[in-house]
Parts: C-alpha cells; sequence; structure tokens
C-alpha cells in the first residue's frame, strides 16, 4: 500500500438485493463516514433474482478509495463491490435532458450545436426545444455549458453508469 | 403436516423461532405494539422474560448475557420510545462488536407513516448503529427473517441486529418455518472466515524473523470463543513472545502470566506502550488500531513491520497501514499458525530476543502502576487491589460504568480468562455496568458479579435495583465516590487550567438509603483499615449491594498518554507535566 495522499475519482459499481432502505445504507454510509458522493445512479437490473445495480462516482485518496470498498462490502445485502476504475478499461455514460428557450440565430444556434454533440430534440415548441444528449461527463458538461449563452432554462442527469470492457459480468 | 406446524400467529411463530434459536432468556420492556409477543411468552414456560426498567438497560443486560456465555442476547422492546431508548445500547453493541437480537414492536403495517401513536422510523434510526435491521411487512417472512437475523447477529463480526414487528404481522397467522440446515448459503453475505494459507505462510516467516516483537491481541480473540483465547496461548508461548491486551481483549491472555505487559493504550502500562513503540513486528490479532491505543497516528510504533488479523475487512488498514493483513476468524488463524510453527519449527534469534526481553524488564522495573498509598484516605487503586485480592479465587465476573474506575480496574484486576470482563469499550457508555451486571447474573446465577462504578456513572441506569430486587439478582455494585465525573475532572485539569465546570457531582444520593429503599443491602467505607471488611461482608451478603468508598477525590488515572501524543511520551504520575498540546491534540477526545 501507498502513503499516496492524491485525491482521485473512482467509479464503483455495486451489486445489491433489490429490498426496501438498501439505498438509504449505501447512502447513509457515505454521509456517517464523511465520504463524497459526485454521482449516483440505481435502478432494477435483473428482476429475476431481484437484484439492483449502483454505480457510485466517488473522490478519495487510495486509502479512503479502499476503506469505502470494504464498508460497502459490510453490507448484508450486498452481493459485490468492483472498483471499475482500477480494474481495467471500462466505459462511463450520462444521459442529459436539457431545455433551451431561445427565438432567431441563438435557436438556429442551439440546434446546429446539438447536431454536433448527436443530442436528439425530444420535445419542440415554436421557442423551446429539449434536447437528448448521451456521452461521459465531460460531454454532457460541455454541452450543457455551451447552451448557457442560447437560453438553457432547465437541466436533468442521470448520473453516470458505468461497465468493464469486454465480456465478463460484474 | 404435524400438529405444531399448523397456522399460528406471528407472536406464537417468533416464540417458536426464538426457542429455535436456543434462546433461553430475553431481556424487555412491554408496551402496545408488543403485547400479542407478551401474550405467547405468557403461555409458555421455555423462555425467561426478564423485565428491566428502562429499555437501554434491556440491551445492555443482553450485552452483559452474550459477552459471559457467547451466545446471542436477546431483546424485546416495544415500539416509538421503547425502540428509541434502546438505541444508545445498540450502538454500544455495534462499537464492541456484540451478538444482540433486539426484537422491536411497530405500529401495524397500514399506519406506518401515518405518525400514529408510538410510531417511530425504527428501521431509519437504527440502521447505522446496527451490523443489519428489518422490517418484517408480512407474517410469511417472520420466521426465515428471525432465523437470518440470528445468524447474521453471531457470525463474521458479531453486533446488533433489530427486527421491526408491525402488530398486525404479529397477529396474522401462517405457518413456521425451521432454521435453515445451512445458514452459510445466505444469498449476499458471506464473511471470510478461513484464513489465506499463503497469507499464514507470510505470517510465519515475519513472526519467526523478529527481533523486537510483540502480540497485541484484542476483543476479536474473545469474540471468537474460548477456543482462540486457548491457541492465542498457546502460540504465544511457542515463541516466547511478549504479548499486551486491548481493552476489549483483557482475559483474552492469562494476566499472571510473565509474557503478559498488561493492557496497552491511552491508560495503558508503561511497558505494553513502549513495546509497541519500539518493536520491529507487531502481531495484531483481533484488535483495530482504534485511537485509544495509538495515540499520535503519525509516531504510531514507526519502525514496526505490522501483521493485522481481523474477520472483518473494513478494520484493515483503516487507520493504520499494515504490511500483511489477514482475513479471517482468529480460532481458525492460530490453529494454521501453530500448525505451521510446529512444522517449521523456525529458528528464533534467541540472542536478540533475550535482549528485547531485557529492556522490557527495564521499562517493567519502572512499575508503572505504582500509586501513593494513603493512610487517612482510601486511594482507588487501593480499593481494587483489596477487591480483587479477596475475589480472585472465587468464580467471579466483572462489569464496569465509564470513566477513572473503569480504566483503574483495568489496570488492578486481573484477567486469567475470557469472558470474565464486560466494560463498554468503543463507545463509553457510562450506565452500562450495571444492567450488564444484571445479565451476567442471569446467565451467572452462583458466580460473583461486580459492576465496578462510579458515583456519576451508576445513576445512569439506577433505576435498574428495581430489576434485581424483583428476581433476587445478588449483583454487587462497588462504587469508587471521589464525588467528581473523575475523567472528565482529570481532563479539565490537566488540558482546562483546572476550571472544574459542571463536573462536580452536587447532591448525591445516600446510596446506603438508595440500596435501602429498593430492598437491596448497602455499605460505605471511607477508611483504609476497614476496607477488608466491607468488602468481605459485600461478598458474604447474599442480596444485592451497594458499596459506597469513598475514595480520594483527587486521585488521577496514570500513566496517560495525553491527546495527540505518542506511547513514548507518557505521563507516568502525577509529577510528569504534559508539554504544551498541540491544537490538534486539545482538539482530540
Amino acid at each position: 500500500m501507498s502513503t499516496d495522499k492524491s485525491i482521485v475519482a473512482h467509479t464503483i459499481s455495486v451489486l445489491v438485493a433489490n429490498e426496501p432502505g438498501i439505498l438509504a445504507r449505501v447512502v447513509g454510509l457515505f454521509s456517517g463516514r464523511g465520504y463524497n458522493i459526485e454521482s449516483l445512479t440505481v435502478a432494477e437490473t435483473n428482476a429475476k433474482e431481484n437484484q439492483s445495480r449502483i454505480t457510485i462516482v466517488t473522490k478519495g485518496t487510495p486509502m479512503i478509495i479502499e476503506q469505502i470498498k470494504a464498508q460497502l462490502d459490510r453490507l448484508v445485502p450486498v452481493y459485490r463491490v468492483r472498483d471499475l476504475t482500477v480494474e481495467g478499461p471500462h466505459i462511463e455514460r450520462e444521459l442529459a435532458l436539457v431545455k433551451v428557450r431561445s427565438t432567431g440565430e441563438k435557436r438556429v444556434e442551439a440546434l446546429r450545436l446539438a447536431d454536433v454533440f448527436r443530442a436528439k430534440v425530444i420535445d419542440a415548441k415554436a421557442d423551446s426545444f429539449v434536447f437528448e444528449v448521451t456521452g461521459n461527463s465531460d460531454k454532457v458538461q460541455t454541452f450543457v455549458g455551451l447552451m448557457e449563452t442560447l437560453g438553457l432554462v432547465d437541466v436533468g442527469r442521470t448520473g453516470i453508469v458505468a461497465m468493464s470492457r469486454g465480456g465478463e459480468p460484474l | 403436516m404435524k400438529p405444531e406446524e399448523s397456522a399460528t400467529t406471528g407472536a406464537d411463530l417468533l416464540v417458536k423461532a426464538l426457542i429455535d434459536e436456543d434462546v433461553e432468556v430475553v431481556f424487555g420492556y412491554p408496551g402496545g405494539a408488543v403485547l400479542p409477543i407478551y401474550d405467547s411468552l405468557f403461555k409458555q414456560n421455555r423462555l425467561r422474560h426478564i423485565l428491566v426498567r428502562h429499555e437501554q438497560a434491556a440491551v445492555h443486560a443482553a450485552e452483559g448475557y452474550a459477552r459471559s456465555t457467547g451466545k446471542v442476547g436477546v431483546v424485546l422492546v416495544t415500539s416509538g420510545p421503547g425502540a428509541t431508548n434502546a438505541v444508545t445500547g445498540l450502538t454500544d453493541a455495534l462499537m464492541d462488536s456484540i451478538p444482540i437480537v433486539c426484537l422491536t414492536g411497530q405500529v401495524p403495517t397500514h399506519l406506518i407513516g401515518n405518525d400514529a401513536f408510538q410510531e417511530a422510523d425504527t428501521t431509519g434510526i437504527t440502521r447505522p448503529c446496527t451490523k443489519h435491521n428489518y422490517l418484517v411487512k408480512s407474517v410469511e417472512a417472520l420466521a426465515r427473517t428471525v432465523h437470518e437475523a440470528f445468524y447474521v447477529a453471531r457470525s463474521g463480526r458479531p453486533g446488533p441486529v433489530v427486527i421491526d414487528l408491525p402488530k398486525d404481522v404479529l397477529m396474522n397467522k401462517h405457518d413456521y418455518t425451521a432454521p435453515p440446515k445451512n445458514p452459510v448459503e445466505h444469498k449476499s453475505y458471506r464473511p471470510q472466515t478461513k484464513p489465506d494459507p499463503k497469507k499464514i505462510e507470510q505470517a510465519i516467516e515475519m513472526i519467526a524473523k523478529a527481533k523486537r516483537p510483540v502480540f497485541y491481541a484484542g476483543g476479536g480473540v474473545i469474540n471468537s470463543g474460548p477456543k482462540a483465547s486457548k491457541l492465542l496461548a498457546q502460540f504465544v508461548h511457542m515463541t516466547g513472545y511478549p504479548i499486551t491486551n486491548t481493552l476489549m481483549g483483557l482475559g483474552s491472555f492469562p494476566a499472571s502470566d510473565k509474557q503478559f505487559l498488561g493492557m496497552l493504550g491511552m491508560h495503558g502500562t508503561y511497558e505494553a506502550n513502549l513495546a509497541m513503540h519500539g518493536c520491529d513486528v507487531m502481531i495484531n490479532i483481533g484488535a483495530r488500531f482504534d485511537d485509544r491505543i495509538t495515540g499520535n497516528l503519525t509516531m504510531f510504533s514507526p519502525g514496526s513491520k505490522k501483521i493485522h488479523v481481523d474477520i472483518d475487512p473494513s478494520s484493515i488498514n483503516k487507520n493504520v497501514r499494515v504490511d500483511l493483513p489477514i482475513v479471517g476468524d482468529a480460532t481458525l488463524v492460530l490453529e494454521e499458525m501453530i500448525k505451521l510453527w510446529k512444522a517449521k519449527q523456525p529458528k528464533v534469534d534467541q540472542k536478540a530476543l533475550k535482549a528485547w526481553w531485557a529492556e522490557i524488564e527495564t521499562w517493567r522495573a519502572r512499575n508503572c502502576l505504582a500509586y501513593k498509598v494513603d493512610k487517612q484516605t482510601i486511594k482507588p487503586q487501593f480499593a481494587l487491589e483489596r477487591l480483587y485480592h479477596h475475589i480472585k479465587n472465587k468464580d467471579h465476573y466483572i462489569t464496569t460504568e465509564v470513566g477513572q474506575h473503569q480504566m483503574w480496574a483495568a489496570q488492578f484486576l486481573k484477567f486469567e480468562q475470557p469472558n470474565r470482563w464486560m466494560t463498554s469499550g468503543g463507545l463509553g457508555t457510562m450506565g452500562y455496568g450495571f444492567p450488564a451486571a444484571v445479565g451476567v447474573q442471569i446467565a451467572h446465577p452462583d458466580a460473583l458479579v461486580i459492576d465496578v462504578a462510579g458515583e456519576a456513572s451508576i445513576l445512569m441506569n439506577i433505576q435498574e435495583l428495581s430489576t434485581v430486587a424483583q428476581y433476587r439478582l445478588p449483583v454487587k455494585i462497588f462504587i469508587l465516590n471521589n464525588q467528581y465525573m473523575g475523567m472528565v475532572r482529570q481532563w479539565q485539569e490537566l488540558l482546562h487550567g483546572s476550571r472544574y465546570s459542571e463536573s462536580y457531582m452536587e447532591s448525591l444520593p445516600d446510596f446506603v438509603k438508595l440500596a435501602e429503599a429498593f430492598g437491596a443491602r448497602g455499605l460505605r467505607c471511607h477508611e483504609p483499615d476497614k476496607l477488608d471488611d466491607t468488602i468481605k461482608e459485600m461478598i458474604a451478603l447474599p442480596h444485592p449491594v451497594i458499596v459506597d468508598v469513598l475514595v480520594d477525590q483527587k486521585e488521577n488515572c496514570f500513566p496517560m498518554i495525553p491527546s495527540g501524543a505518542a506511547h513514548n511520551e507518557m505521563l507516568l504520575g502525577p509529577d510528569d507535566k504534559a508539554g504544551k498540546l498541540s491544537d490538534e491534540g486539545m482538539a482530540l477526545v
């Protein structure tokens, strides 16, 4: 183990039993022990086995990250904890819905940029659009940033879901 | 279907499940939401219910029962205030890894979330202070949940488990589910108990090569069962190395043994702390590098390679980086270590070991627990030395409250066996000792059970005098009465310019009359030469007894590692002055 004090973001996948209170256990663990949550997503992923998958992005020193994983693994309804950041290449995706209200040249520019970012128009009114954009967090953040000058009124983001590359399951 | 398996109420199923889990005693307090359970208890005579006088005491009593027997302690309380009163006890059990199953009543399922009378979000409140908790929403799940709860409470690193039971679930009917034959088949919870053989090999190599080794053993050895303590002694004897115990580990190695250095940590012995500071190989078995042990982390045992055996992976590398982590149950790890040590017959550097022991003996010669004997006033240390003299050949169990008296008890009472010493280590709960003694006495009716107390702590659960009266429990309460919250006063003296803010216990009761009011016996002693007679009388009385020992008000607990200091910066007595503490040190507790 290193005595590394550098703070690095880690993406952690947690396979849990889909039962009442499980999200509260995970979130309570982070707040109770003073860990950060940068992003958190959760949904049922295997209805037959009654399992949900939680993806957490957290920041900390290597010692804190190790501790977070051990604490998560200790929860009774947790099946598996995987640190995608250290376990090899993985992909991360996020989805955002972005509402823009503008007219004239700004409206055209928003549509043009949406095309560049391969964002889809999923709602349109005479003076507004709702775009759906997916990608890694940087891309989503850049797109949202660009919309700020073009009449941005609302943003909804899912947070990160992630998966290792290759054929192996979690 | 056998007649006993025909449909029964949830409450009856619960009682049957408890009996199948080998429960003999339940510590509890009734209320509206748990009336069906009390009705089921009334109709049977396998389970014994002990009526406490406050729900916090029910949990501490169950802890005392669990720690002195190695079994799971069981608590039964009602919804709302019954459950919230249990929270301190649950947190205490979590911190000290004590197996508890706590059954809490709940309002009926259709009223949950309605702010109903005596409703509390019990699973929400107890989530961070339990190992796990359950809200049973249907009678179908009840028996299965109880069996799972017992498995979770007692396996891996033990801890408290809450089962929240809505009243309608207790009244609905269903068939019984017997305990599973193989509970290890839990779907997600699989604690690792068997150590990795490669790590055992590495450990033996490190241990054999050590020149200045020390064993550091904690509560994990005791939690692993009495066999672990036997194996620990065997292994320590095979190596000839010194050993120290944490507060929680006292009794896991015989205190009278030559290789024992005493307790370590903030109020540990000089020799134990200096051995930890100067060792080259530290063998931690079932201890968790708690802040009471390590003192200043940056200066903790700077030159040593550390082996850490723990059943809980999250205890490893939490505070202190270790060189060789071994996840596993202490019994299994020690078995493997002994086996391999015997097979390899490693050559220990006897010359280095001899030199190390010689150094340790010079530290030991400082006699760090020495105190000035006084002819006029009873020194608390003297009171405990005399107490130990009179109980050492009797079958005895000790509990304590929290504070100076607790540390003196840890220093001056000697523990030769595990499961004889019950103290609130992690949480430091004043009011723990007396109800814990109730639980111990219930488990060991003929043993001598003594709560070493302070006059402040004992008042936190004094209502249990009514419980000991009801069940004729001959618990002895040995109060070291200095009319101060002694440890608070000691810190105010050392760190806050002797400004004794709110630490003087005014308007104390007359403890002798208080005992008598509850049908117990009260004794008082303030002269050193009458102490022996008082202790003998206490032991001889077949009743619950409060002994009010009026001790030196100004005595402080030494040795002491001031907060933020390192092991080699101990204060050995009142004449040692702490250097100016850093701001960081002042902020520590």
